[in-house]
């Protein structure tokens, strides 16, 4: 095969990736705050798409566009989930946090199923077939759209957290739990804020992923564990870390797909996430403990 | 009082770490707690500020009913805390913990000013002020911790052990400070291992014994006393 060949697949699986990442900094943001790990990740995705689905067929909204309000929505769902359900489970054995996420997840794909039915659906951009060409190397207008709203949803979380009085307590919180109680911060009140976070980054994502692929009410598990496998590659509790190795894991989906089987592509994400956790278990750019 | 304690009791599940106890603070008075390991002073500190939920007792502030109010409200009625540990945000810089403590609702429209007098206060916090808390010594860590209550404008400060660890003339620099703190008007609840130094500091003090106050007076009658000088003072 000729080498503009891997380059297309490569760059486009980078731009994959990037939205892969900005999903996988919702988990990461919340379970580096709130250490709850988020098994209804890639579910709460799911709606979020489905919801854009919607939003396409009744307004003709570009997802992009969608990605706005339903970015909103997706905050305060995540909001009161936390607020409400989460919450009393904080101080809990973690066996019983899993349980309550796992049953969060099921309750949603099975609702997801009742109200859309098994079907694959997507949503037709107009510029859905546009590419740019640059040489011999094709890139999707799609993929590149998608990639630099991922791009720039994470510049914003980024500024976020380093800039705003809010963004510090949360780290705050996450440094050093009895600190933020002992000045004062209202830590239930900011945990809440960091899951509302959390969920509206899936949601954006969820949006952007929805330019290139289709979405099923099943799909829901498998983004979860992606993107469980792309923070521990890229390391607990880091955000660049989380952002570079949904790069990685985007391109290695590219390239096992057209190196071995199309199908194969996540066998090239297990072993990467083998290797990670036997050579550097800390995660590409996490700390070590 | 600005502070007044009744019967407090307080468990760690089935265990009782503090047992009916009582105590208050005049406003503008240093009061010590005087205790061995283990005798409850850092849990006392806790359920006063909230972070600790007391079975019984209760805890008045300015006369007003605080028992039971989240930790964040006690805060921001005035009762200020350097915890046991200093309790910095490691990775978070110097001047990002100064505006944590500035957050509650009575401080935040005056962080900007504040954060000038902790600086004028701790020239060496400005100093460092990019630099990550976790990065600096124990006792510009100590500082840090002080000066992060007093960016929420508290009316009353506890300290817990806040030489603990600190090298002897830093220590006296704390002890500085802590009367600097109470010059200006603040009430201070003081719990030290360095009880000799606290007790001529305090207006009045108790002695804690296993969750149980044994022995309460003037700073000066308990210097004077017999049995603190020979537990405490190992005289
Ligand atoms: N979070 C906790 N959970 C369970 N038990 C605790 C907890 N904190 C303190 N204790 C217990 O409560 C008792 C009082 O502890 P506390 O830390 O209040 O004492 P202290 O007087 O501050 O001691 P020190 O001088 O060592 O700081 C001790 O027996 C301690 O083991
Ligand atoms: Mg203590």
């Amino acid at each position: 095969m000729p080498l503009d060949f891997y380059l297309n697949a490569t760059l486009s699986g980078a731009l994959t990736g990037l939205v892969y990442g900005l999903m996988a900094l919702g988990l990461s943001v919340i379970f580096g705050v709130v250490r709850v790990v988020n098994f209804a990740h890639g579910e709460m995705m799911t709606a979020a798409m489905y919801v854009a689905i919607l939003l396409a067929a009744a307004l003709g909204l570009d997802p992009l566009v969608a990605m706005f309000p339903i970015g909103a929505l997706m905050f305060v769902a995540g909001y009161l989930l936390q607020r409400t359900l989460i919450n009393p489970f904080i101080v809990r054995p973690e066996h019983t946090q899993f349980m309550l996420m796992v049953a969060v997840a099921i309750i949603l794909v099975n609702a997801q199923l009742l109200i859309f039915g098994p079907n694959a659906r997507n949503v037709q951009v107009e510029y859905a077939l546009d590419s740019y060409a640059i040489g011999e190397i094709i890139i999707d207008k799609v993929r590149v759209y998608a990639a630099l709203a991922a791009l720039a949803v994470a510049a914003a979380l980024f500024a976020f957290f380093r800039f705003t009085l809010t963004g510090k307590a949360i780290r705050a919180c996450a440094d050093n739990h009895l600190g933020a109680q002992v000045v004062g911060l209202n830590v239930k009140q900011l945990y809440a804020i960091t899951f509302g976070i959390g969920a509206a980054c899936v949601g954006a994502a969820g949006c952007m992923l929805l330019l290139l692929v289709d979405v099923t009410p099943v799909q829901g598990p498998g983004y979860t564990l992606l993107a469980f496998i792309i923070v521990i590659v890229g390391g607990m509790g880091s955000l660049t870390g989380a952002l570079v190795a949904g790069l990685v894991i985007g391109v290695s989906e590219a390239l096992g797909g057209l190196l071995i089987l199309p199908s194969a592509k996540s066998m090239a994400t297990f072993a990467i996430l083998i290797l990670v956790l036997l050579f550097r278990p800390e995660g590409l750019l996490g700390r070590r403990a | 009082m600005t502070l007044e304690v009744r019967e407090l009791d307080l468990y760690y599940g089935d265990a009782q770490a503090l047992d009916k106890v009582s105590l208050s603070a005049a406003a503008g008075s240093v009061v010590a707690i005087v205790g061995a390991n283990g005798a409850g002073k850092s849990s006392l500190i806790r359920a006063i500020a909230g972070i600790e939920t007391p079975r019984a007792g209760s805890v008045r502030f300015k006369g007003e009913e605080i028992t039971g109010l989240p930790s964040y409200r006690i805060c921001d009625r005035g009762i200020g805390q350097v915890a046991e540990g200093r309790q910095v945000f490691p990775t978070l810089t110097v001047r990002e913990n100064l505006e944590m403590g500035a957050l509650l609702k009575r401080a935040r429209p005056r962080l900007a000013a504040t954060l000038e007098e902790v600086y004028a206060l701790f020239p060496r916090l400005r100093e460092r002020a990019g630099q990550a808390a976790g990065t600096l010594s124990g006792g510009e860590q100590q500082m840090l911790a002080i000066g992060r209550c007093l960016m929420g404008q508290p009316e009353l400060v506890m300290l817990d052990e806040p030489s603990l660890g600190l090298a002897p003339t830093v220590v006296q620099e704390v002890f500085q400070i802590v009367r600097q703190l109470n010059e200006r008007g603040i009430t201070i609840v003081l719990v030290e291992q360095n009880v000799a130094a606290s007790l001529k500091l305090a207006a009045r003090a108790y002695v804690l014994e296993n969750g149980r106050i044994v022995m309460q007076g003037t700073g000066a009658e308990l210097l004077a006393d017999d049995r603190v000088r020979q537990a405490y003072l190992g005289l």
